[in-house]
């Protein structure tokens, strides 16, 4: 007989949204470093960072015994590119702020698409519960 | 929680964005701030942006803690006010009341053009960092709903 399991119910859907906030986060390091002098644009591909993701869920995770070990790094931090500037600046910065506000509003238009989507998840798992 | 650091990088952002903001306003208000010596003239200042680093404790083969920085930053600090290297502009105003014995009025090196654009540029950042800031707070707000 089949259990009701969170992580299958909910698929990828939950890893897509923190990869969608941790992106959030790297986006708005770009944007406030904007006037920075050297500073280099940073952003994940972020298909192939979910995919790890999924992959890494589905092998063994490295467990902490104890304090001192160190944390795995997140996938998002480990696979963390470069962007190609089109028009880097002469001080070193190659932040381009039109790209990275576009990009920073289509990756809050996606995590709240994958919020839905989430969301409307756990709606069905509910009406499962009562039944109505 | 990665939204929760966003709040903290755009507001290191506008932090930034508004000490710079700062020393454009107190340069243009010196810009005509005549002196008699080269010593005592105002200087044009500005700020010296760098990245944050993420900094945390580990300890090495030998069991002692060393400090290591993450790959990834986490908003811009303001690393100190540095003062401009430009020549100071000096005037032929004998009658000005400051005027030295050669009969010259030391002026600051600010250069007004470029305040000007350093003023547009530091508010134009400061909105997109408020913005993100907005935008990161919805996020948030609509993850409160979930299950709703």
């Amino acid at each position: 007989m089949a259990s009701i399991n969170f992580d299958n119910a909910l698929g990828l859907h939950a890893s897509a949204l923190q990869l969608r906030a941790a992106r959030a986060e790297i986006l708005a390091n770009n944007l406030a470093n904007a006037d920075t002098p050297g500073f280099k644009s940073r952003d994940i591909n972020f298909r192939e960072v979910l995919a790890g993701e999924v992959e890494a869920r589905q092998s063994v995770a490295v467990e902490r015994t104890h304090t001192g070990h160190l944390a795995g790094r997140s996938q998002a931090e480990q696979q963390l590119l470069y962007r190609n500037p089109s028009q880097p600046s002469i001080d070193g910065n190659t932040v381009d702020s039109q790209i990275e506000k576009a990009q920073f509003a289509k990756n809050s238009m996606d995590y709240n698409t994958t919020f839905e989507f989430l969301s409307s998840k756990f709606k069905g798992l509910r009406n499962a519960v009562r039944g109505e | 929680m990665s939204l929760t650091n966003v709040f903290d990088i755009a507001g290191s952002g506008m932090n930034a964005q508004s000490i710079r903001l700062n020393t454009t306003a107190s340069n243009i208000a010196n810009a005509e701030s005549a002196s008699s010596s080269v010593e005592e003239t105002y200087r044009a200042r500005k700020p010296w942006f760098a990245v944050m680093q993420k900094e945390f404790m580990a300890v090495n083969k030998d069991g002692e803690f060393q400090q290591l920085s993450g790959q990834t930053g986490v908003g811009v600090e303001v690393k100190g006010i540095v003062e401009k290297d430009a020549p100071l502009k000096p005037r032929f105003q004998p009658d000005h009341p400051m005027a030295n014995e050669d009969g010259y009025v030391y002026y600051p090196n600010v250069n007004i053009v470029e305040e000007m654009t350093d003023m547009m540029s530091s508010s134009r950042s400061y909105q997109t960092n408020v913005e993100v800031l907005k935008t990161a707070k919805q996020m948030l707000q609509r993850t409160l709903t979930l299950g709703q």
